[in-house]
């Protein structure tokens, strides 16, 4: 075992190591992670300069910027993991600008005692989800904290992105008479993550829809331009997103309970533990609202895209001066849906 | 859903709700209290209120173990939890449930303490189990629902000698907090507006429907026993209002599917085996409720935290302004509180009917508020 591999005493130990301070430390070892794992799993053009920053040539228009912390618990679960699911978020919460997805930095907060194994995984699986969106990670960051003062790995990622000539897709757009489309169905990702929680672990096919939007954006900016309102229902489900847009565009909404998409798996599941679907996470949806007339054009676009063929018209925009999210149930009723008071489920992204 | 699309749908929903229009006498009022948080979800969730005549009003009871737990014994489940070593286990609705001072089991937990939701007693005696040098309190609330299961716990922990394991018993009887809303038969006139109950779901699978006789012979008010589907509240309402226009007063069952005259004996036993009748319990909203509450019986005193951790009772009076009480007895509606949606919300509630979402604020205020406006 004294083989030298490019100056570092030996090659990481993927099956049996684990994560321990030095690696965080700015010395040998954090150069031999960063070089054996990170920059081997993202290789591009601009990682491999090893700087501390990303240097590229910004073109004329208008950019945005998101970033996004992944805590979820369990790291692993049906569809996905922390991994993917940080690429993912980042690359949607630029998306909903309208905007093309250019790169993303991430930064790892690992703790002392994690299986480099399992560190592994997430990093490949990370390195996968970026490279099949096309958008490559360009920068990064590693600190480790000491057991006990993290969970395993948490993970920030920052994307920039460009904004077409000519959109404009904010949150305070919704406009009284505008249509309310829903790009399938709900509540998949926070079923998933529960299901494997430690003390509540049930049986179910319910995998998270963890999926990056951008591809799906494009078509639809495409189809209808004048889109007011894009928004990906992640934590706090679709109820929140619609109170927030209600809240940020000072109208109210009418939505229709049954045209709402919800897997039956998901149904039950929510059923059982007590929880409404409307206000359980989302990685891979969003919501649009559009003048009326772009509805039907918006909707046939968005159904001819693979991660859109269950989208629905779920609701229209109203004027209202209270801001009221209501709903004509699938009962015959009609109900407020409000903003979730406490939390259904912790740590869910 | 196979057994509960059904009990949603629409078609139904809409005949029933046209049987109700018909049944309703114009010229009459009729107050209904659901009793259960459950139905009272059901009601609001899927909105049920606005799908009956104007002059049929539902009341919404007491029958949410959260909200009627009084602030001193949530202040002295965190002072349990406080205890060095102690590890409290608790259902999750618990841990928003304010004290008088602002404190909660919540924000125990964020101090420090060693509070654990778990979603079953079982899980109590299991985490009990996996840690033998920690004293472990199950903080168990609720109706005759749950109580059959804190049973169960603790004749485990003693079929076991799990020697660090203790129950903090809050449990409640329905029947008991349904005489209390009424007064005393005869004089039960006086403010409380209630024509009719619909009758508990689950705790009635467990009691029976024969602890609602007195109600219907003593106090002339018609029960009837309901699911917690929609549909089942609806057809319920529509038995209630065939009863007061005949004059009926009776204890009618509309769960046959779940709900006997006697109800469950096995868990019925088993109550009587570990539990006895306190000589009065405090309620939030009604005050001190004689033979309401229930805590360990001798035999299990070993398992008693209350006995084991000296555990004092406090009374903390209910909020000042607060107007709990009048609603409970239909007297009032949430909006004629003048704390409601300003200083109390569910956010930061402060009198019990805003506490947990089957709370009749709370439940207005998360799903009804439109209809203040509209």
């Amino acid at each position: 075992m004294n083989r030298r591999k490019g100056g570092y005493p030996r090659p990481l130990d993927f099956r049996d190591g684990r994560v321990d301070m030095s690696h965080g430390s700015g010395g040998r070892a954090m150069a031999q992670l960063i070089e054996e794992l990170f920059v081997a799993a993202f290789d591009n053009p601009l990682l491999r300069r090893m700087n501390d920053q990303a240097a590229f040539s910004v073109p004329a228009g208008r950019m945005v910027m998101a970033t996004d912390s992944h805590v979820v618990s369990p790291l692993f679960f049906p569809g996905g993991d922390i991994g993917s699911l940080a690429v993912h978020g980042t690359i949607n919460d630029v998306a909903m600008a309208g905007a093309h997805p250019r790169y993303l930095s991430a930064a790892f907060v690992l703790e002392e005692g994690f299986p480099l194994a399992d560190l592994r995984r997430i990093v490949r699986s990370m390195a996968r989800a970026s490279r099949a969106a096309g958008v490559p990670v360009v920068t990064g960051d590693t600190k480790v904290v000491e057991r006990g003062k993290g969970d395993g790995v948490f993970i920030n990622t920052t994307g920039v992105g460009l904004v077409p000539e000519g959109i404009d897709i904010s949150s305070e757009r919704a406009r009284p008479g505008d249509k309310i489309l829903l790009s399938g169905s709900v509540g998949d990702h926070g079923v998933a993550v529960m299901s494997c929680r430690e003390n509540l672990s049930f049986g179910t096919a319910v995998e998270s829809d963890s999926a990056a939007l951008h591809g799906l954006v494009q078509a639809m900016v495409a189809a209808a331009p004048d889109i007011h309102c894009l928004r990906d229902p992640t934590r706090g489900g679709l109820a929140t997103a619609l109170n927030e847009i209600a809240r940020q565009s000072g109208v109210g909404m009418m939505l229709q309970e049954a045209a709402i998409p919800v897997r039956p798996e998901v149904a039950a599941a929510c059923e059982f533990l007590g929880l409404d679907p409307l206000y359980v996470a989302n990685e891979g949806k969003l919501l649009a609202i559009c003048p009326a007339p772009a509805a039907q054009p918006l909707l046939a676009a968005m159904r001819a895209h693979p991660l859109g063929r269950e989208a629905a018209v779920v609701g229209e925009v109203r004027e209202d001066p209270h801001r009221f999210v209501q709903m004509e149930t699938a009962f015959g009723g009609r109900r407020v849906v409000d903003w979730l008071a406490g939390e259904q489920l912790p740590r869910i992204c | 859903m196979k057994y509960v699309d059904e009990f949603r749908d629409r078609a139904a929903a809409a005949g029933l709700a046209a049987a109700i229009a018909r049944e309703a006498d114009p010229a009459r009022e009729y107050a209904l209290m659901e009793f259960c948080g459950g139905h009272t979800h059901a009601i609001f969730r899927h909105g049920i209120q606005g799908m009956l005549s104007p002059n049929v009003r539902l009341v919404h009871g007491p029958g949410c173990p959260v909200c009627v737990l009084p602030g001193g014994r949530i202040e002295a489940a965190v002072a349990l939890a406080g205890i060095p070593g102690v590890i409290l286990c608790t259902y999750g609705d618990m841990l928003r449930v304010p004290t008088a001072n602002r404190g909660s089991l919540l924000k125990a937990k964020a101090a420090g303490a060693d509070v654990r939701m778990v979603y079953s007693s079982a899980d109590a005696v299991r985490i009990a189990r996996d840690n033998p040098g920690r004293e472990v309190v199950f903080f168990a609330i609720g109706f005759e629902t749950t109580t059959p299961p804190t049973a169960v716990a603790i004749r485990e922990a003693s079929r076991l000698g799990l020697k660090n394991f203790s129950v903090f018993c809050n449990h409640v009887l329905t029947p008991a907090a349904m005489g209390a809303i009424l007064g005393p038969p005869g004089q039960e006139g006086k403010g409380v507006r209630i024509d009719g109950f619909v009758g508990p779901a689950h705790v009635s699978t467990v009691i029976g429907s024969r602890p609602y006789e007195p109600f219907a012979l003593d106090y002339r008010k018609p029960v009837v026993i309901a699911g917690f589907e929609p549909l089942d509240v609806m057809q319920a309402i529509l038995m209630l209002l065939r009863q007061l226009n005949q004059g009926r007063a009776e204890v009618e069952n509309e769960f046959t599917r779940a709900v006997t005259r006697d109800g469950n004996r096995k868990a019925q036993a088993l109550m009587a085996e570990i539990f006895e009748l306190r000589p009065d319990f405090e309620w939030r909203g009604l005050g001190r409720v004689p033979d309401s509450g229930l805590r360990i019986g001798e035999r299990y005193a070993a398992w008693d935290a209350e006995r084991r951790f000296g555990v004092e009772e406090r009374a903390v009076p209910d909020q000042k302004g607060c107007e709990c009480a009048a609603i409970l007895r239909g007297q009032k509606r949430p909006r004629e509180c003048n704390l409601f949606g300003t200083a109390c919300t569910p956010e930061s509630p402060l009198g019990a009917c805003m506490v947990s979402s089957e709370g009749a604020c709370a439940a207005h205020y998360a799903y009804g508020r439109w209809r203040d406006v509209a």
